[in-house]
């Protein structure tokens, strides 16, 4: 479902160019569980971005469904990145003074849900994510790993078909961390598209599929099929 | 984006900064509040100086010696001119549209009565003239109608000239100068009060010929004429200019019409409330910097905030959307307090001094809401753009 072809990404930089995507050759299927893993400044968040349609490509193809992305206009993007991609930050992103519920919601309300039937969905997500208790809080009486349920909840709310994460776990402790990744799998097993960027070794061997980047480049691709139960 | 959900988002991030966004709000309210008294002052005034005119009657055609160009010069200068004379008011009566004529000299000179002396104005007019300015005499009787041309030295007293010289004494029948001439005291005029200033009852008046005479004068100031009320303006202007171009030979005088004259007025008291209104609208101009400070500072800290809702499906213009909102609520928010602020002075002002005339006209406060509102979109249309043109990953690595 997703097809990068030749993808490069450069950065100008005072009278130098960065090249944080070098030739990127990647393909996706639905339902994979891949993780990102590479140095700091190896191109991993660049990566996730340019799938994310947050970014754009300086040269090469991207395909998402067999649609060419490269040649969406910015009201197709939003709209695709609305419905079909979800993303989960490291910083969470929580918007401070609206309720959990009210981050979760925050996708459909753009997409211009009527109030009856986000609050269904909503309903539906705090239950997954066990946070019903929690979903009059605001995100400051929320713990780390609550937070990050509350971004997992709001990414998948419009079900997209591909969730991506950036070092979902990078600010939380070792057992909230587990949590947010058991979270993800589950996720996972329902049929997402599944995509994370992690420094976590024990978390990249989870995955099916393990991506190492060094320079904007991918300098291994493994799938160990064994890992799945 | 459905509205309820707009203005729901909207009113929240207002809301999180409670004493910032109140302060801006201030800021047009001021503005708004200054431009709505000021103008209602302005407008006051206007109503007030119209209604004074038109206290004499709408049905007043004034004719000057002289012919005045649209420019407010006047020709007389370049040619010859013959003066207004007590035979033009005379002839002028014969016209079928005329109620009533009357001729006008004004001068100053010392009146003497009752071993009292007091520098006056004095009006030389004629018999008519109580009922063309509807000023009634309050004892006695207004001057008589004598032959016009040899009058009989008698003489009608301002209320304040009769209060001066003769205290609560009746004057009717009384001798007193005026300019070193004896005359007789026939009557006193009511209480008339000022005009613009002018005292109205500091005034004594004399027959016409008699202040022609006194005045050295050889033509009358003005001749104004009373005409019937349902005939058309025009036709009261074309039968006078007809009569006294054919007794003059040519067109030497200029005919004043009392709606010209209102609108003349009514120009320069339009002009005089626009101005004041711009100066009502520099304070709406620091309200709006105000609302440009606020609205840049906000999206710089929400820079993170829009690169999220950016990643979660918002459209170049919902963001935009989202922070005009925020400035057009605030400043349409701050534009009915400063309504409220405005007109609630208005009245506290007419019942402190009664004598200055506001008037706060619907038209006003609707125009003033629409100018807030319009002023925040104004202010938040770089700020917006800004927010909007963010980039969404750079905008999220901003935490
Ligand atoms: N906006 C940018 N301007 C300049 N250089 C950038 C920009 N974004 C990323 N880079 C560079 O691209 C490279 C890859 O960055 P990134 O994808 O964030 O790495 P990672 O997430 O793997 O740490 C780095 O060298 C980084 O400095
Ligand atoms: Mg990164």
């Amino acid at each position: 479902m997703i097809k990068l072809e030749q993808i490069h990404r450069d950065f100008q930089v005072g009278d130098q160019t960065v090249h944080a995507l070098d030739d990127i050759n990647l393909e996706i299927t639905q339902g994979e569980y891949l993780s990102v893993m590479g140095p700091s400044g190896s191109g991993k968040s660049t990566l996730l971005n340019l799938i994310g349609m947050l970014d754009h490509a300086t040269s090469g193809i991207y395909t998402l469904n067999g649609q060419n992305v490269t040649q969406m206009d910015e009201h197709q993007e939003a709209e695709t990145r609305n419905r079909h991609i979800g993303f989960v930050f490291q910083a969470f992103h929580l918007i401070p003074r609206l309720t959990a519920a009210e981050n979760i919601e925050l996708p459909l309300v753009l997409a211009g849900m009527s109030p009856a039937e986000r609050y269904q969905r909503v309903e539906q997500a705090l239950k997954a994510m066990n946070l019903i208790e929690r979903a009059h809080h605001k995100p400051d009486q929320l713990s780390g790993g609550q937070r990050q349920r509350v971004a997992i909840a709001r990414a998948t709310i419009t079900e997209p078909a591909v969730l991506l994460a950036d070092e979902p776990t990078g600010n939380l402790d070792q057992k909230s961390g587990q949590d947010v990744i058991d979270t993800l799998e589950t996720l996972n097993k329902k049929g997402i598209t599944l995509i994370v960027v992690t420094h976590d070794h024990h978390l990249g061997d989870r995955s099916h599929r393990s991506l190492k980047m060094v320079d904007g480049r991918i300098v291994s691709d493994r799938s160990h099929v064994q890992a799945e139960t | 984006m459905l509205t309820r959900d707009f203005l729901s988002l909207t009113g929240r991030s207002l809301l999180t900064h409670k004493l910032r966004s109140f302060l801006t709000m201030l800021g047009i309210s001021v503005g708004i509040a200054a431009v709505i008294i000021l103008t209602s002052i302005g407008e006051g005034l206007h109503k007030f100086i119209l209604s004074e005119f038109t206290q004499f009657g709408t049905t007043l055609v004034g004719i000057n010696p002289g012919k005045t160009d649209t420019m407010g010069m006047s020709m007389g200068v370049f040619g010859t001119e013959r003066p207004l004379s007590i035979e033009d008011a005379q002839a002028m009566k014969r016209l079928s549209f005329v109620k009533s004529v009357v001729g006008l000299i004004q001068g100053n000179a010392e009146v003497e009565g009752n071993n009292r002396t007091r520098r006056t104005t004095v009006y030389g007019t004629g018999t008519e003239f109580p009922d063309v300015f509807s000023m009634p005499v309050q004892r006695g009787q207004f001057l008589p109608s004598d032959n016009p041309f040899q009058p009989r030295a008698l003489a009608v007293l301002g209320s304040k000239v009769k209060q001066e010289l003769f205290g609560n004494d009746n004057p009717v029948g009384q001798r007193i100068r005026i300019g070193g001439d004896r005359y007789r005291v026939v009557g006193v005029m009511a209480s008339k009060g000022q005009v613009l200033g002018f005292d109205l009852d500091d005034t004594v008046y004399i027959p016409l010929a008699r202040g022609l005479e006194m005045f050295n004068r050889e033509g009358l100031m003005e001749i104004d004429v009373l005409y019937h009320e349902g005939t058309r303006e025009d036709t009261v202007v074309e039968g006078i200019k007809r009569l006294l171009t054919a007794r003059h030979g040519r067109e030497d005088f200029t005919i004043t019409t009392q709606q010209q004259m209102m609108d003349v007025l009514g120009n320069i008291l339009d002009i005089i409330t626009f101005a004041v209104a711009a100066i009502g609208a520099i304070s709406l101009l620091v309200g709006a910097i105000g609302i440009i400070t606020i609205m840049t500072i906000s999206v710089s800290e929400r820079t993170a905030e829009i690169g999220l809702i950016r990643a979660l499906g918002a459209r170049h213009g919902q963001v935009m959307m989202l922070f005009l909102g925020e400035a057009v609520v605030l400043s349409a928010l701050g534009g009915c307090v400063g309504l409220v602020f405005g007109i609630g002075l208005g009245q506290f002002l007419t019942l402190v001094i009664p004598a200055l005339p506001v008037h706060t006209p619907w038209s006003y406060v609707v125009i003033a809401e629409i100018s807030a509102a319009l002023i925040g979109l104004v202010a938040g249309v770089l700020p917006a753009r800004r927010a909007a043109r963010l980039d969404p990953v750079e905008a999220l690595r901003n935490e």
